[in-house]
């Protein structure tokens, strides 16, 4: 990899083609600018979570997903020692919030993501490269889903088996897969038809074999473009449904669990109406910046991804 | 001499939308042990399928109807229409394998080319191969001498081995040893079949290679497991005639070394007269003609094989090119009979009627077999 040249030690490229494939998709990103901000956005994101306890060391270490609180007053207060980001209503501070919030902002999108990509590609590659009844049966269940409104779906599904952060997720989960099912059955079913699928079983290798070894590496890609963009889809429908009073209890650290708590002071009083900005601005900010940085990266991943504009 | 492979009454059929289409309506043919058989017909009439049957790789709606495909090896004859999918799973690429038309479309694109080839040892030769890694750390311990961590890591890994022989794809870390013994096998291959500076390419990705480099791939990833019957589908028709005449000559050579017999589709006469030892022609998914492929280009019997080798562009010739008249048939549908009555200037009113079988050439020669009543 480009970094690693600068060392004694070089790594002969020819002889690893997977590394030098990386390294001139590694080059592609880093000469387009906005992939570079998605990917340093997500970068800091990640800085963020993982030294969370050192940013904002919690008081109860057994529990430090709750936002600790000083007093029960509703009105925030604004920035200032020892608040660097102010306090929302109910004397919560928001540093504290936005900070462990980053960790479980990834938890949302990895979790709901992964489990989607799971049960997505496995349905999706076995309904597309045995067709047949079970193709039939897999896609009208997933012509179900897709025709209900997403976000509707989803809070019925959270509302039934109650408030919490948890069954958000499983919610999105329940709605998100059969897209995902859809896109990897598509490809499958062009990449079936090839030659080399053919090749692979004149040469005696098994369904198992063909479908991970050959069918999949190869229709997997607007999956993966697909679930990098959805990282922060996901996270922005959680915050969604954590605004509307689905999500976690009051003082989780969650950002938009932290927007709804604020939802009274979104407009300040009669003549200043900006007067509590930061109670929203804040975790606002840090969910648009996440969601943008995941953007972003679902973007370089197409262009890297894409043959076509691979070479170019 | 038993013939390895005998195909008897072959019969298949697509079941599509707009009907049942008989691809291949009750050939029958044989392929002697280490002999060519040039198979040649026009686009559509049936080729590839009657190939893939015999390697049962025919996917849904088409289906394998009726008849027989014997394979002949070692005193034991097995019919490959009966077996179960696991005996034709270890007979592809071991027994049986086939070089593919376009090898650009046969190649995975996101696999490297040592990967691919090196495939076919992992499924048939994984015995071997198990071997031949023990063997390789058994002679670099004995190189690296007696001191005595070496001794305490030959105890120690030598029982570990002990334990995973047998079984050492499925663990992980024996898995990644039989891997890159598998594409040091590959190296070996390509460099037999010409493919220079091969350590570099199997390292490749196929977009990488040339045409005619493509090719020799394919061909060795059909050769990697010493296969007894190649296939060969139309395996030089989309390179130019300089490679062509080189990968004909490979697969000659290769058939020399390998005792391979030779199952070769083309619809290139010219290629058929000079790799092939026999010939059978098809039309519209029957066989007219098989006989040898001097007899064929000498004395062709069949109408439709004589309008065939006129309809050749020749050298130095100035003479109008012929073309047959009509078009081929329709196979949901086909002309009752024979199948080339329609378009047959010799047409009888028993052509109409019946299908011609098998019948000798002139003079009783039982090595060339005609489908036609003019010479009943």
């Amino acid at each position: 990899m480009f970094f690693l040249k600068k060392r004694r030690f070089v790594l002969d490229l020819e002889r690893h083609p997977r590394l030098k494939e990386f390294n001139f998709s590694f080059g592609k990103i880093m000469k387009n600018p906005l992939s570079v901000t998605g990917l340093s956005l997500i970068f800091i994101f990640f800085t963020i979570a993982v030294f969370a306890p050192l940013i904002a060391p919690p008081p109860k270490p057994q529990e430090p997903f709750r936002i600790p609180h000083e007093g029960y007053s509703v009105v925030p207060k604004p920035p200032g020692p020892g608040h660097p980001f102010g306090t929302t209503t109910k004397q919560y501070d928001i540093f504290y919030g936005v900070i462990w919030g980053t960790r479980t902002a990834f938890r949302i999108g990895f979790m709901v993501v992964g489990s989607i990509l799971v049960i997505g590609i496995a349905l999706g590659s076995i309904s597309g490269y045995f067709g047949g009844i079970v193709d039939e049966v897999i896609m009208r269940i997933v012509d179900i889903f897709m025709a209900l409104p997403l976000l509707i779906l989803a809070m019925a599904i959270v509302t039934a088996l109650g408030r919490s952060l948890d069954n958000i997720m499983k919610s999105l989960i329940i709605v998100g897969w059969p897209i995902y099912a859809r896109t990897i059955r598509g490809s499958i079913l062009t990449i079936r038809e090839e030659d080399f699928v053919k090749a692979a079983q004149a040469q005696g290798a098994g369904t198992l074999r063909i479908i991970f070894k050959h069918v999949l590496p190869n229709a997997i890609y607007p999956v993966l473009i697909l679930a990098s963009l959805d990282i922060g889809a996901m996270v922005l429908t959680a915050a969604a449904l954590s605004f509307l009073g689905l999500g976690a209890q009051e003082g989780y650290a969650d950002w938009g669990q932290m927007v709804s708590l604020a939802r009274n002071y979104i407009v300040g009083p009669q003549g200043q109406p900006l007067l509590y900005w930061y109670v929203v601005t804040i975790p606002g900010l840090f969910i648009l910046f996440f969601v943008l940085g995941w953007n972003l990266l679902g973007d370089a991943l197409r262009d890297i991804f894409d043959p076509k504009m691979r070479r170019k | 001499m038993q013939p390895i492979l005998d195909i008897e009454k072959l019969e298949v059929n697509f079941y599509t939308y707009e009907g049942v289409v008989q691809a291949i309506d009750e050939i029958s043919f044989t392929l002697e042990d280490g002999d060519t058989l040039g198979v040649v017909g026009e686009t559509g009439c049936g080729k590839s399928v009657a190939v893939l049957s015999i390697l049962r790789l025919i996917l849904p709606p088409g289906r394998i109807e009726s008849g027989k495909i014997l394979y002949n090896t070692a005193g034991s004859s097995y019919d490959l229409v009966q077996k179960s999918e696991e005996f034709m799973r270890e007979l592809r690429g071991n027994d049986v394998s086939m070089i593919f038309q376009e090898a650009g479309n046969a190649l995975n694109p996101v696999l490297t080319i040592g990967e691919q080839v090196s495939e076919s040892f992992l499924l048939h030769r994984q015995g071997e191969l198990c071997e031949s890694v023990l063997k390789n750390i058994d002679e670099k311990m004995e190189v690296s001498g007696s001191a005595p961590f070496i001794q305490l890591a030959r105890r120690r890994y030598g029982r570990k081995l002990n334990k995973a022989r047998g079984n050492l794809l499925r663990d992980r870390r024996y898995g990644c040893l039989l891997r890159r013994e598998a594409v040091r096998w590959s190296v070996d291959l390509l460099r037999s079949l010409g493919i220079p500076n091969p350590e570099q390419v199997v390292k490749r990705y196929p977009h990488e290679l040339s045409g005619g480099m493509q090719q020799r791939v394919v061909i060795s990833m059909a050769l990697a497991c010493n296969p007894a019957v190649l296939i060969a589908d139309e395996p030089t028709s989309n390179l130019d005639v300089t490679i062509q005449a080189q990968i004909l000559r490979l697969i000659e050579d290769l058939k020399e070394r390998y005792h391979s017999s030779i199952l070769f589709i083309t619809h290139d006469l010219g290629v058929v007269s000079e790799i092939a030892d026999k010939v059978i022609v098809l039309y519209a998914g029957t066989l007219v003609e098989f006989s040898k492929v001097r007899e064929l280009f000498k004395k062709p019997l069949h109408p439709y094989t004589k309008a065939l080798l006129h309809s050749v562009p020749r050298l130095g010739s100035r003479e109008r090119l012929e073309s047959i008249r009509g078009n081929v048939p329709n196979l949901i549908d086909p002309p009752s009979g024979c199948r080339f009555h329609p378009r047959c200037p010799y047409v009888m009113d028993i052509c109409r009627e019946r299908k011609p079988q098998l019948y000798r050439g002139p003079g009783g020669d039982e090595h060339h077999l005609v489908a036609c009543f003019l010479y009943r």
